[in-house]
């Protein structure tokens, strides 16, 4: 965040402005009063306050990282997609919170939209399913793509890193996973016919 | 009122004491109880596990914006430490070419409000590592001195455990442990094959009630976030705040101690001066004991900060012995994947927040290349996912045949994916090696010459470099956790740490366990405290946490500096009627 600030300052200062305070020059938003959740310290409000008003995607990016996402997670008989357990707006907050992520999401979209132009001169997002999946399959498997995807395989790694994460940290991927910890209970043990199934006891 | 006056309690209390932690708050307890007019200063704010304004406990990953991640929080956002390897406004610092990294928590409880609960009694070779190898000290004391107060630390907090009857792992007062987890159990047998014990763990965690005011653990997994129904201990729920019930001890959040205050013509302590952080006044209380246990490192810098005429190294350190012998364990790490464990059975696996069975240290060093032993923490099982859950899958989906016997190559996308998560999901193990260093004079922290914190108050400045024998414990340990992955059927992940990265030996400060720095011994000369931990030169000054221990064998120390922390209570409480303090 704070070598965003030094940029905006940079493109200010470039523009003939800069003995302008570049905080004056954005209007003050209403204040609204700070709720800190129970758990956090009033800090930690403060700052993740501030990060959900930023945006760091632009809309088309979130088109394109919202396809991308369900490409990696669809819906099926299992459990819903990425997009429905909101991982594309996980990623968004993500980006902020840890800004390592953003240089290489962001480029890696535009990488992904380049290639879409090169092969269908269309960006990703208007390609068709079959476009869309043959270029995927070019950077989705890092043990087989070729040496000039290397770019785009990096991108897809953390593509599915994140996506992945982002899934099974909601109700949704508890559901899909099997998860039924995280509640009240009494621990007797390993249920006696898994017990079994191993070939173990407690003597 | 004139902002540069400073403030003064008119009372004079029995004992003022600085820090809340494990040290502060037990000597809190053991006093305020009998009697002692007590002012308990801490320069964190108040906690209450039970109070929703800071529950972390049972939330699920989705009501952290980052799912859990750990910006913000070390250990995580749902983690219950309010601090963290750095602090704003609150630097340390390093020599060139040496590494220590400082964890430190600022709010009531200190750092016993997110700690593992591992709690190991030392032994009595642990006492006298010195004169048994002929490298390092012995203890001023023995464990028959310590032994009555880890029984009577086990009986007022609870611990679980198991009687081994090891000769130097004692047996405690234990509630009964929980059975072992599948991948345990699991370990166990490996163990068994190998010769290598796998043993109910022992943690501070009430596996049954032992009081009204505290709960039964219900497992979730979570000490870290600390207990709502204060199962787990904390200084803050289970000593600080019985010790303010009492009427007896008055707590002061918001506390930052900057120096101890004496007077020169008796050299005897006359109380603190801290600075309120809310306000940045400067105050004063006024005490006839001074107890001092604001954690090692800032124990250490405390005494050292506290300069007069009288004491111009700082205060008790006529030996110059204060900051040095800094130590902490060692530690190094494998991880496994069992493929036996693939697609199990679901069931709620979470248990108590640790491990539930442990390796404590089985050899002779007389056989070995390295002079002191470790032992071996666990982790694994079926957890509540959290940020990071699912990453580096292209690492292993592409090594296992899928339930149509196919493999399919590594990467890709789809529906394949949530089948991989479940086929892998619990069926991964964790071993970590915790090891005994020997305390070293040229590890130590000082004074920074140039630097401030935002109080005004100087900062530390560590030296630390291990030596060859941490090294060579760090080689050994390696080997045995590739031993027991074996031996389970297990695939070792990641490749073996050779000797360029020291097998793997973390740096130090990362275990989290520093001792040390303000050492107790029997020669003035080279110890600043006796063997109740009150000053050599100063009377009325006693340290209760980890900075007097001489060494700390490779037991977790937290449990032990309850027991030292009231032992000298019960010296103070005796010296007093004895009219002697
Ligand atoms: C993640 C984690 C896991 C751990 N697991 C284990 C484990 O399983 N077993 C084990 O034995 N140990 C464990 N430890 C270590 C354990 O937490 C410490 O040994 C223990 O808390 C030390 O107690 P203490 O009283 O010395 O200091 P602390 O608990 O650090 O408390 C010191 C207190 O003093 C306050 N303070 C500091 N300076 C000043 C000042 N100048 N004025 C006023 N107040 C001050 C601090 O704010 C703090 O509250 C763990 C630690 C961490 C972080
Ligand atoms: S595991 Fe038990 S003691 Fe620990 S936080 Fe959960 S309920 Fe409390």
């Amino acid at each position: 965040m704070k070598r965003r600030d030094t940029l905006k300052s940079i493109a200010l200062g470039s523009l003939g402005m800069a003995t302008v305070p570049s905080t004056d020059l954005i209007a003050a938003p209403p204040e609204k009063p700070l709720v800190v959740p129970g758990g956090r310290q009033k800090s930690e409000a403060i700052r993740d306050a501030k990060l959900m008003a930023d945006k760091f995607f632009t809309p088309q990016e979130m088109k394109t990282l919202t396809v991308l996402c369900d490409i990696i997670l669809p819906a099926d008989e299992k459990s819903g997609s990425a997009s429905q357990a909101g991982v594309p707006a996980f990623i968004e907050f993500m980006v902020k919170d840890q800004p390592v992520h953003q240089i290489p999401l962001r480029g890696g979209l535009a990488w992904l939209d380049n290639e879409s132009r090169k092969r269908f001169s269309k960006k990703f997002v208007e390609l068709t399913k079959a476009q869309q999946i043959e270029i995927v399959d070019d950077i989705a498997y890092p043990e087989q793509a070729k040496p000039q995807f290397s770019q785009g395989v990096a991108f897809f790694n953390k593509m599915r890193d994140m996506t992945l994460t982002g899934f099974y940290t909601t109700r949704i991927g508890f559901n899909d996973l099997g998860y039924v910890g995280n509640t009240p209970n009494n621990w007797e043990g390993v249920p006696e016919e898994v017990l079994k199934q191993y070939g173990l006891s407690y003597e | 009122m004139n902002s540069y006056q400073i403030q003064e309690t008119p009372e004079v209390f029995d004992v003022v004491i600085v820090g809340s932690g494990a040290g502060g708050g037990m000597a809190a307890y053991q006093l305020s109880k009998a009697g002692a007019k007590v002012c308990l200063l801490e320069a964190g704010g108040y906690y209450d596990p039970a109070d929703p304004k800071y529950i972390t406990q049972l939330k699920n990953p989705w009501e952290s914006p980052r799912r859990g991640a750990s910006t913000t929080r070390p250990f995580g956002d749902f983690d219950a430490a309010w601090g963290g390897w750095q602090l704003e406004g609150e630097p340390y610092s390093a020599a060139p070419g040496t590494e220590f990294h400082w964890f430190r928590s600022r709010m009531l409880g200190g750092r016993t409000n997110h700690w593992g609960r591992i709690s190991l009694r030392f032994g009595p070779d642990d006492f006298r590592r010195g004169s048994m190898t002929g490298i390092g000290d012995d203890w001023p004391i023995t464990y028959d001195d310590v032994s009555p107060y880890y029984d009577k630390v086990d009986k007022l907090l609870g611990i679980f455990g198991s009687k081994e009857g090891l000769r130097n792992e004692p047996d405690g007062h234990f509630l009964p442990p929980p059975k072992p987890r599948l991948h345990e159990l699991m370990l166990k047998k490996a163990g068994k094959n190998l010769g290598i014990p796998v043993i109910p763990s022992r943690l501070a965690i009430l596996t049954k009630a032992i009081n009204n005011e505290r709960g039964q653990c219900f497992y979730c997994s979570q000490c870290g976030r600390a207990c709502q129904v204060y199962a787990d201990f904390s200084s803050s729920s289970c000593l600080c705040k019985p010790a303010v019930k009492t009427g007896n001890t008055r707590l002061i959040n918001g506390a930052m101690v900057r120096e101890v205050l004496t007077d020169q013509k008796t050299g005897l302590c006359t109380g603190v001066s801290y600075v309120d952080t809310a306000t940045l006044q400067e105050k004063t209380v006024r005490a006839k004991i001074v107890v001092v246990a604001a954690s090692a490192c800032e124990s250490a810098r405390l005494l050292l900060n506290s300069k007069s005429a009288r004491f111009p190294n700082g205060l008790a350190n006529s030996s110059g012995v204060i900051g040095k012998y800094l130590n902490d364990s060692t530690g190094a790490s494998r991880s496994a994947f069992v493929p036996a464990l693939m697609n199990r059975k679901r069931y709620n696996e979470d248990g108590v927040g640790g491990m539930h069975v442990y390796t404590p240290w089985w050899l002779d060093n007389k056989k070995l290349d390295f002079p002191r032993g470790y032992h071996i923490e666990y982790g694994g099982g079926m957890g509540m996912p959290s940020y990071g859950f699912g990453m580096g899958i292209q690492g292993m989906n592409g090594k296992y045949a899928y339930g149509d016997g196919k493999t399919q190559p590594a990467g890709g996308y789809g529906s394949r994916l949530k089948e991989d998560v479940r086929r892998f999901y619990g069926a991964y193990v964790g071993m970590a090696g915790r090891g005994e260093p020997i305390p070293l004079e040229s590890n130590y922290c000082e004074i920074d010459p140039n630097n401030v914190d935002k109080y005004g108050i100087p900062t530390l400045r560590f030296h630390y470099k291990w030596s060859e024998n941490e090294v060579k414990q760090a080689k050994h340990m390696q080997d045995t956790f590739e031993e027991i992955i074996h031996e389970m059927g297990g695939i070792a992940l990641g490749s073996k740490p050779g000797k360029e990265q020291n097998y793997g030996l973390e740096a130090p400060g990362k275990i989290i366990h520093e001792i040390g720095t303000v050492r107790m011994g029997s020669d003035p000369k080279k110890s600043a405290l006796n063997s109740f931990m009150q000053g050599h030169d100063v009377k009325n000054l006693f340290v209760v946490d980890a900075a007097p221990f001489v060494t700390q064998g490779d037991k977790n120390v937290t449990w032990t500096i309850l027991a030292m922390s009231m032992r000298t209570s019960d010296y103070i409480i005796d010296e007093v009627k004895k009219k002697n303090l």
